[in-house]
């Protein structure tokens, strides 16, 4: 009993000990940051934003501290923090985020000096935010489990029962908003209500948390067939390697709404206490530098910046025929998101 | 003998514990209620099917757990089951291994391994040592006579473990099944992982997707709503009879020989092993072995496993320190007022470490003037809040078997109440607060979704890093932080299986303490 009792307080004691080291460690490390820092909200994919960050300090001695979600929680800490925002800059995989975010008058205008860097129409019609880099819906699909021909030309066939059990959905990802924003635009709301619920049967028992899911399930022959971005599967090609891929990808007929252009993009915050870096962060992120990373990560998004080629062995970007809904059109999500409760997939 | 009057300072603090412990609930309360369409989102078609998927599994992995976690118990306490010492740790390490690492390995070892099976299979193996701690514990400071008198007056081996041994361990049962419950209605990851919407999946989806914290909150308080029928529904079938210790000397059991029994036996206990710790770890180690890309972050690796250490063991301490005066008020002054404030506690469990985290901040930026946002001491604060019935657990347990005759002696000879405390009631009750500290410990090392929320802009733990290189396919990189993880964690989970090793010989050399 006595070994007991000894042992429990030797835990303990070495605990706080343990405790009173780290807190007289940590303590410095915050004291001493003199450098700038700016603070960046990241909701898109992890290293290669790191490479960025590391690039854009290297030249400009600028510190960043990066805080790395996904878009919409990121979106929503925003919305709640208001004028007390800790961000600078806020860095997204969809426009839907950042029009939300333009709409609650939480970006502040960027300079035309650096919006102009970003080719025109990819970006804020009312300038609060750029586009960086841009990415398009395709289909992923197992040549083992459907034919080329078997394929659709209008995503709105995929809520039709001839793809019943062949098809897989990440109805949470707000990579999939833009597409149903996109055919409620062209066919209403109510048409595009009863495509979900078609597709939502279709999906049965394939209703995945994420594209990264849909894309890796398709390829080892779990289904069939389902709707990604198309740089979820070069991006499992880098990663597991070509002899591994077992899946292909083909888009849409040209101008459908399951064909879409999304836009991955910047702003800086309008609680911002330091604008000028924070625009200076933008600004790199389209400069030749900052593009030329994004090109050579594992993202396999077409960079936008004027002049700079698509990633090698992808379309380029001139050669696609998307849906031309505009960027201002697709919106902040909102009705996608209603049509998704509505239809139960949320 | 009169009831004692409660200490007037005991009281207050464990009231106040108990009013901070409900800080977020009432915050989510006032939420649901200023929402907009509460009705609307909560009463449909979908909040059934998810409500029907939230029950099923956890009713049916409850009752896995139970069997695994029991059948585990007996076989360690009651038989000769070969190499008895080591399953006596390798059963509780699985606390150590997060129910997304779990997940990740199953579902990578097979794809087909998902949906309600899939949940199943996972939940089951992950969380069935919260049914085996106290089943084990309870066992061995159980009477063995009782079953010795029984198979004199002719019971079999199955009677007998029926009608005396279950009966003997039922507190401890459904004690275990009440935490994994609590457990499987908060998950989150696993879930994420294997395809399996449940109600608490659907919160993530409303917070991330819709924005929307109200509705959030709403959907939340229907988890509160399950989890006080299921915190009632223990305390109604522990009923009234508590397990009278008899005074006589104890001894060890007398083991069952399984006979025929015993390879099979065995190789059912190793493919628990193999399923809970062996399936995880080797697939982690099988995707280092994968690698092709990017090299190891080795300074990120280092610097996360200090951080995750660190807030561990400032959330260990300060979760023990807040259920001190708790379980002193329930133990030593035992009623209504006491079980109503200790069961209260465990309400938090049911809520998702997401909820109560974005609770916390969004009450810090709304009523606080952003005071603590994002630092690191709200965010050991919430892990403390969360883990508090774990803690409690710990402190309670030792605190009813610390003799309470030491301390009326040290108050008779004229020592200060406070002095008595310090100089008595801690030392007799330090391995109790030891355990509490440890299993808040590996909870927090194996904490992802409240850390996502809360965690300073900039710091990256375990869990975090996992998570993203996890989402980002780049199960290469995201291996050696769920190796270090199980590694961190395993350390208090091994200490302690050996707390309750010694605290049952303990007793059976010193015999009965009060």
């Amino acid at each position: 009993m006595r070994r007991v009792v000894t042992d429990g307080w030797r835990l303990a004691l070495a605990g706080s000990f343990g405790l009173c080291g780290l807190l007289a460690t940590s303590a410095p490390a915050i004291a001493g940051a003199h450098a700038t820092t700016i603070t960046l909200y990241n909701g898109q994919h992890v290293q290669t934003t790191a490479a960025l960050v590391r690039a854009f300090t290297r030249r400009t001695g600028i510190k960043v501290s990066v805080r790395s979600e996904d878009e919409g929680a990121l979106v929503n800490e925003i919305e709640a923090e208001g004028s007390r925002s800790p961000a600078d800059v806020v860095f997204t995989e969809n426009s839907p985020a950042l029009e939300s975010l333009q709409n609650h008058g939480l970006l502040a205008h960027l300079p035309v000096a650096v919006r102009s860097a970003s080719t025109g129409r990819f970006g804020s019609e009312r300038g609060d935010w750029v586009g960086v880099t841009a990415r398009v819906s395709v289909m992923v699909y197992n040549p083992a489990l459907i034919r080329a021909g078997q394929l659709p030309r209008s995503v709105l066939a995929l809520g039709t029962a001839r793809y019943r059990h062949k098809l897989a959905l990440a109805p949470g990802e707000t990579d999939f908003q833009p597409i149903i924003t996109a055919v409620a635009a062209r066919d209403g709301t109510a048409k595009a209500l009863a495509w979900l619920e078609g597709m939502k049967a279709n999906a049965a028992g394939h209703l995945y948390p994420d594209n990264e899911t849909v894309t890796n399930d398709v390829n080892r022959g779990l289904v069939a067939l389902g709707i990604i971005n198309q740089y979820y599967w070069y991006r499992l090609r880098a990663q597991i390697g070509a002899r591994n891929m077992h899946s292909k990808i083909a888009t849409f007929a040209p101008s459908d709404p399951g064909y879409v252009l999304d836009v991955s993009g910047a702003g800086v915050l309008a609680a911002s206490r330091h604008r000028r870096a924070a625009e200076r962060f933008v600004a790199f992120l389209l400069s030749r530098a900052g593009q030329r990373v994004i090109d050579r990560s594992d993202s396999f998004e077409y960079p936008l910046a004027k002049g700079v080629p698509a990633p090698a062995g992808e379309a380029p970007l001139a050669s696609l025929r998307p849906d031309p809904i505009s960027l201002a059109k697709l919106g902040d999500g909102r009705r996608a998101v209603q049509l998704l409760e509505q239809a139960g997939l949320l | 003998m009169s009831p004692r009057k409660i200490p007037p300072l005991l009281l207050a603090l464990a009231l106040a514990v108990c009013v901070v412990l409900a800080g977020p609930l009432v915050f989510l309360s006032i939420e649901a209620a200023s929402a907009r369409d509460v009705g609307a989102l909560v009463f449909r078609a979908f909040t059934a099917e998810l409500l029907w998927n939230t029950a099923r599994l956890t009713v049916v992995a409850v009752a896995a757990c139970v069997v695994l976690g029991t059948g585990a118990a007996f076989l360690v306490e009651r038989t000769d089951l070969p190499l008895r010492r080591f399953f006596a740790v390798a059963f509780v390490v699985p606390l150590a291994i997060p129910d997304f690492v779990v997940a990740f390995g199953w579902s990578s070892l097979n794809g087909a391994i998902s949906g309600f099976w899939g949940a199943l299979l996972v939940m089951s193996v992950a969380v069935y040592p919260l049914v085996y701690l106290p089943v084990a514990a309870s066992l061995r400071n159980g009477d063995p006579t009782e079953e010795e008198v029984a198979r004199s007056l002719g019971y079999g081996a199955l009677r007998t473990f029926a009608r005396v041994t279950l009966a003997q361990a039922r507190v401890a049962i459904l004690g275990g099944a009440l935490l994994c419950a609590l457990v499987i209605l908060a998950e989150y990851g696993a879930f994420e992982m294997l395809g399996y919407q449940t109600f608490t999946t659907e919160i993530f989806t409303e917070l991330q997707v819709a924005f929307d914290l109200q509705g959030a909150a709403a959907l939340s308080l229907v988890l509160v709503a399950l989890s006080i029928l299921l915190v009632a529904g223990e305390l109604l079938s522990r009923g009234r009879r508590t397990a009278e210790r008899t005074r006589a000397p104890r001894r060890p059991p007398q083991r069952l020989a399984l006979g025929r029994l015993r390879p099979v036996a065995f190789l059912g206990a190793s493919g628990l092993v193999a399923g809970a710790i062996g399936v995880p770890v080797a697939t982690c180690g099988y995707w280092m072995a994968q690698s092709v890309s990017a090299p190891l972050a080795g300074s990120s690796l280092a610097s996360a496993t200090a951080q995750t250490a660190w807030y561990g063991l400032a959330a260990g301490a300060l979760a023990v320190a807040l259920a001190l005066p708790v379980a002193l008020l329930s133990v030593r002054h035992p009623g209504v007022l006491a079980v109503v404030l200790e069961r209260s506690t465990y309400l938090v469990l049911a809520v998702p470490g997401l909820v109560v985290a974005l609770a916390l901040s969004t009450a810090s930026l709304r009523y606080g003037g952003g005071f603590g946002y994002q630092s690191a001491p709200l965010m050991i604060f919430a892990y403390a809040l969360l883990f508090f019935p774990l803690a409690l657990v710990g402190v309670r347990t030792s605190l009813a078997q610390a003799p309470r005759r030491l301390e009326e002696v040290a108050r008779s000879l004229g020592v200060h109440r406070f002095s008595v405390f310090c100089r008595v009631t801690l030392p007799l009750i330090a391995p109790g607060l030891a355990a509490g500290f440890c299993l808040v410990f590996l909870s927090v090392v194996t904490e992802l979704t409240a850390t996502l929320v809360l965690r300073p802009t900039g710091v990256e733990t375990l869990s975090t890093q996992f998570w993203s290189y996890q989402q980002n396919l780049s199960y290469a990189q995201a291996a050696p932080f769920a190796l270090v993880m199980v590694g961190l964690a395993a350390l208090p989970s091994v200490a302690l299986g050996r707390y309750f090793d010694r605290l049952a010989r303990r007793h059976l050399t010193s015999g009965p303490a009060s």
